[in-house]
């Protein structure tokens, strides 16, 4: 069986997943309107967790709170649910097939075969649509591939129930219940008021002071741990930054652009003004990116090179702080 | 970003930007890669390859047990390869010992097998396998 389901590409998976669901259903909500909703926009240093022998640093929230949030904050109710018994997690998945229920379902990218050899990670936390099933095969709609796909029964098994940190545990989820009219300018300003919160946070590793934090591991980086892992890490901060799925920039530019929808929607010439600015913070990011990779792409640097670029996000910053004091004022 | 800044550098996958076209308003526009992205991604790969590479000297040597061979071919690490052959951790490391390794029941070996996916035979030898 096959499922009407148009598949829009987006940066984000997890964002895009919603946002497909929802435009399934009727709703035309934009990735960044999740993404901004769900209050997605994060900096934080994971402590003790290392992703690929290198620091986990993250620059979004958790795998599922931006779904979450957004439901809440907009009025809609979603059914999860995870597996310990991988036949069970299936029957739920053909059940909800044959119901014409396109479902979200969280998975691992080691085992993804459509993906390519170089972005196949341990990573658990990636999300795809499972629209139908033709021949033994689901038709999976990925957010962030071009086209759609299909993986064999065998082959999405063993994604939804790849091991590790943030294992997927077969979790299947969609959106069941619905308000009459989406209740978005009120779900706005909570989405920013707890992403200004957050990262505004007095927590030492997390939004402005985990950027000022990590700037500093930076700084002791070579002497620490030598060159050559030093590299590695700074290059784990870059991937992190730009790995499929951030629409550039740490997602910076996708909140950007959910601040000028919202401007428009809310008639917030503040928020307008304040998206520009986020367009120049990301904009940062990139310079960032762009100046460690010259760091790294000789494995072979000078310590001072390090003190440079965590300057850099020193500045970064600082910019941060004195944009997201502005955009709580600008929703006040 | 402005949308004619998007990098347009040789990746392997095609990647959703949001950027602002000639009016400041966002758009989304697909870039086929960015190379300082692509240099993170390949080297990371590397590190991997170097690591693989030094296991399996290790082993040759006597040094190590081919588990860890396996595991770094499979770009894992003793945590996640623990969740996934559902032993604790340092019964991973215990059996990274080739003298716990060649003491190892057919069963524990055929679940390690099963995980990375070879034969027992495969993976007692990995002269044989990759």
């Amino acid at each position: 069986m096959e499922i009407k389901f148009a598949h829009h590409q987006s940066a984000h998976c997890e964002n895009g997943v919603v946002s497909s669901l929802m435009r399934y259903k009727g709703y035309d909500v934009s990735e960044p309107m999740v993404f901004g909703i769900g209050s997605g926009l994060l900096f934080c240093y994971i402590p003790l967790l290392m992703i690929n022998h290198a620091p986990a640093i993250t620059y979004r929230v958790m795998p599922g709170q931006i779904f979450s949030k957004f439901a809440k904050r907009v009025g809609i109710k979603i059914k999860r649910e995870k597996f310990s018994n991988p036949v069970e997690a299936q029957n739920r998945l053909d059940e909800n097939l044959k119901r014409n229920n396109p479902v979200g379902l969280q998975v691992g990218v080691f085992n993804l075969v459509y993906f390519p050899d170089d972005y196949r990670f341990h990573f658990n936390a990636h999300n795809l649509v499972v629209y139908g099933k033709k021949e033994g095969s689901y038709l999976i709609s990925d957010p962030v591939m071009e086209e759609v796909t299909t993986l064999t029964e065998k082959e999405l098994q063993k994604v939804r129930f790849a091991k590790g940190a943030f294992a997927p545990k077969g979790h299947i989820y969609y959106p069941t219940d619905f308000p009459e009219k989406l209740n978005l300018e009120a779900a706005i300003i909570k989405g920013i008021n707890q992403t200004c919160k957050t990262m505004l946070a007095p927590i030492p590793i997390v939004g402005i002071k985990g950027i000022r934090f990590t700037a500093n591991l930076v700084r002791k980086w070579p002497k620490k741990k030598g060159v050559k892992v030093a590299n590695h890490y700074l290059g784990q901060i870059v991937r992190m930054q730009e790995e499929i799925g951030t629409g550039g920039g740490g997602f910076r530019y996708i909140y950007a652009a959910f601040l000028q929808e919202s401007g428009k929607l809310l008639s917030n010439n503040k928020l307008l003004e304040l998206s520009k600015e986020m367009t120049n913070i990301g904009d940062l990011w990139r310079d960032f990116a762009l100046d460690a990779s010259r760091i790294y792409r000789n494995r072979t640097a000078k310590p001072d090179s390090f003190n440079d670029i965590a300057n850099q996000m020193d500045l970064i910053a600082d910019r941060e702080e004195i944009f997201f004091k502005n955009l709580r004022k600008a929703i006040a | 970003m402005k949308k004619n800044n998007i990098p347009q550098d040789n990746g392997s996958i095609n990647d959703l930007y949001y950027a602002v076209d000639e009016e400041g308003n966002y758009i989304t526009a697909t870039s086929t890669g960015w190379d300082p992205k692509k240099i993170a991604l390949d080297n990371a790969v590397q590190e991997i390859n170097e690591r693989t590479a030094e296991a399996r000297v290790r082993v040759l040597n006597g040094d190590t047990s081919p588990i860890e061979y396996y595991m770094e071919l499979n770009r894992m690490d003793i945590g996640i390869l623990s969740s996934y052959v559902g032993f604790w951790k340092w019964r991973v490391k215990r059996h990274f010992k080739p003298k716990h390794f060649t003491k190892m029941s057919l069963k524990n070996l055929k679940k390690y097998a099963d995980v990375f996916e070879v034969s027992v035979e495969k993976l007692k030898n990995i002269e044989n396998g990759n």
